[in-house]
């Protein structure tokens, strides 16, 4: 009989070797997700016959049976498929609202003036935000600190100042008459950029150790959240004005806009306390051993680590109030799925029945294309900032 | 070993030892009839030590003996409510201000590392002098790369913490508060979370400091360091130091019982 080895010194080491071919490429990647059992195949074949099922549908409804040009809404009336043709029509309300179409100029008689319309107001705005917007998203551009001034500080004032008119020569253009896709976008971004810091200050506040501060950040959290956003509205619309005197009147959008901000700021206090509560305790002690002050060992230390790990709470809220903007229809303002809707309800020459049909679907894909570029981007920028102690 | 060898061993340390020169008139820190309370729970009871400049002290004692504790009230992560601490001739009170002083003259290094997982090394170990110190950039990190080649780790400096091992860690964090200039280090059990490989390279750091005249507060279970280095061991239990003596005393003739017991579990 063999003895049996009890010592054993290994000699060589066993280099690296490539994986078995048969467990990759694409055929090793088909067994193993989709047919990789009975009961999985089934479910492979059965989802595939929706996908092919449904795209077929959808691609009549689109596509095949859609109206894609037409004068009104009679070529409408006679194929089932979208009435894309409405939505080019009307594409001008959608966006601007009820904002002025005629030439301000036009009494003036100068032909080429009467060229422009008020639109290009706002068309100059959304070019210099996005001008602005867009290296601000980029993360290698240079100039971030430029940047940012300009887009927080001047950019805001510019966008009333053309929005509003009544300086400069400007036509007065009351909030009433602002509407569709830059309603929706206003209302969007000031809410996002006023509920961050406001809920980032509500979040430190309700960690505070001074008692009267941390109280006033708890109750303010906590009314606002216990509250719907739609009685945040129409509080804001029609209980406000009955408290405050008969001569004074805060624009109704501006109400608006408060109301939304204050609102997300609740929810976001929530979301970046969560983050702050993740931290190991260590971070802060390390950041005062070594001489911090509170307010640079929240700037330096703790906020950058607790805010990117809430990315997604935060992208979350963003995305929950941009969506939210719609409320503000149940109020009286148009924003961009009030609009659609009135197109498609109202406007005689597209009576067609799938006029309405086509509008939401519009809005949606407009709302839909906003909030996954947040959500994109959110994506991006957590790789991003990712430095490895991730788990 | 024979006992001649471990006599003559002994006698090499204290004569190492006694090269590291201890001030006689700078007192560093200044702790009387302190007293601490978690709540209701007593942890530390009737604390009076004094540490001279340059002292090394290594305070050991069984977990929950309070010797954490005792150090985090130096630089004021702990508060206490009773007796006086003075550090580098400033008394510790609610004032923010001489807390703020306090901290930026003493060097903390902590079990679990705590580097800014955010920041790369270089930033961390720039960010105080910058901020607190109010150190020009270049200068700040001038002197980052000069504590980071002593920690040996220079080549590290554009990583971020999540990319280096625990000893690693740990040395960057040594030389995050190297950085500060301290007068004084507090070290909280620095090897406790590493490897065995690991505690070596951290422990040859904490050495060379001790021989460069640092006044340094040390709790740990290294008790080959103590022997090292240390100038004086205090042994703590239930939240009050029963015993203290230069090391060669206190190892090889303990005088309290629990001491005794203590090192009996510890020394093999």
């Amino acid at each position: 009989m063999a003895k049996m080895q009890q010592s054993y010194v290994r000699q060589e080491m066993v280099q690296d070797l490539p994986p078995p071919p048969a467990s990759s490429g694409f055929v090793g990647w088909a067994r193993r997700s989709l047919f990789s059992s009975i009961s999985n195949s089934i479910l492979t074949i059965v989802a595939a016959l929706f996908v092919v099922w449904a795209g077929y549908h959808l691609f009549h409804f689109f596509i095949l049976d859609a109206v894609f040009v037409a004068e009104d809404g009679s070529a409408c009336k006679l194929k089932p498929g979208a009435c894309w043709a409405f939505i080019w029509d009307r594409m001008d309300f959608f966006i601007y609202g009820f904002f002025p179409k005629d030439p301000y100029w036009a009494s003036t008689d100068i032909f080429f003036v009467s060229a422009f319309m008020e639109y290009w107001r706002i068309n100059v705005l959304f070019v210099i935000g996005l001008a602005l917007l867009v290296p601000l998203l980029i993360p290698s551009v240079p100039g971030k600190l430029i940047n940012a001034l300009l887009f927080f500080i001047p950019f805001p004032i510019l966008v009333i100042v053309l929005l509003n008119g009544g300086w400069f020569g400007l036509e007065l253009v009351p909030t009433e008459k602002w509407g569709g896709l830059t309603v929706t976008l206003i209302i969007g971004l000031v809410g996002i950029v006023a509920s961050l810091p406001i809920g980032i200050v509500l979040a430190l506040g309700r960690q505070s150790k001074l008692p009267a501060i941390k109280t006033l950040c708890v109750v303010f959290i906590e009314i606002w959240r216990a509250v719907p956003l739609i009685t945040v509205l129409f509080m804001a619309s029609v209980m406000l004005p009955l408290f405050v005197p008969e001569n004074m009147t805060i624009d109704k959008l501006l109400r608006a806009l408060i109301g939304v901000a204050l609102f997300n700021s609740a929810y976001m206090a929530e979301v970046v306390r969560g983050g702050l509560q993740a931290l190991p305790r260590g971070q802060y002690e390390a950041a005062s051993a070594l001489g911090l002050n509170y307010w640079k060992s929240m700037g330096f230390i703790i906020l950058p680590q607790a805010l990117k790990h809430v990315i997604p709470g935060i992208v979350n809220t963003f995305i929950a109030l941009f969506k939210d903007t719609s409320l503000v229809a149940i109020v009286g303002i148009f924003d961009l799925l009030r609009t659609v809707q009135n197109a498609a309800g109202n406007d005689l020459n597209w009576g067609a029945p799938t006029t309405s049909v086509t509008g939401y679907i519009f809005a949606a894909a407009m709302f839909w294309v906003f909030c996954f570029s947040m959500s994109r981007y959110s994506m991006f920028m957590e790789r991003r900032l990712e430095t490895g102690h991730k788990r | 070993m024979s006992d001649q060898t471990a006599a003559a061993k002994e006698e090499e340390l204290q004569a190492n030892r006694s090269k590291m020169t201890v001030s006689e008139t700078d007192v560093a820190v200044e702790i009387v009839d302190m007293h601490k309370w978690y709540g209701d729970f007593h942890v530390l009871k009737d604390i009076n030590l004094t540490v001279m400049g340059g002292e090394r002290i290594v305070i050991a004692g069984p977990s929950g003996s309070g010797k954490s504790t005792l150090i985090r009230c130096i630089n004021r992560l702990e508060e206490h409510q009773q007796g006086q601490i003075i550090v580098d001739g400033i008394e510790l009170t609610n004032d923010l201000k001489r807390i703020d002083e306090v901290r930026r003259e003493v060097g903390m290094v902590f079990q679990h590392f705590n580097l800014f997982p955010h920041l790369t090394i270089l930033e961390n170990c720039t960010l105080a002098p910058i901020w607190v110190r109010g150190i020009p950039k270049a200068e700040a990190e001038e002197t980052a790369m000069h504590y980071l080649e002593r920690v040996k780790i220079p080549e590290q400096a554009n990583k971020y913490p999540g990319q280096l091992s625990g000893g690693q860690q740990q040395r960057v964090a040594i030389a995050r508060s190297l950085c500060m200039n301290p007068k004084i280090m507090l070290f909280d059990e620095p090897t406790s979370a590493l490897d065995p490989e690991m505690i070596k390279e951290v422990l040859e750091v904490m050495v060379s400091l001790a021989e460069d005249g640092m006044t340094m507060l040390c709790v740990t279970h290294e008790m080959g360091f103590a022997r090292q280095v240390a100038n004086r061991v205090i042994f703590m239990d239930q939240g009050q130091i029963i015993e203290q003596n230069e090391p060669g005393a206190f190892f090889d003739n303990p005088q309290h019982e629990r001491t005794k017991l203590f090192l009996s579990q510890i020394l093999h």
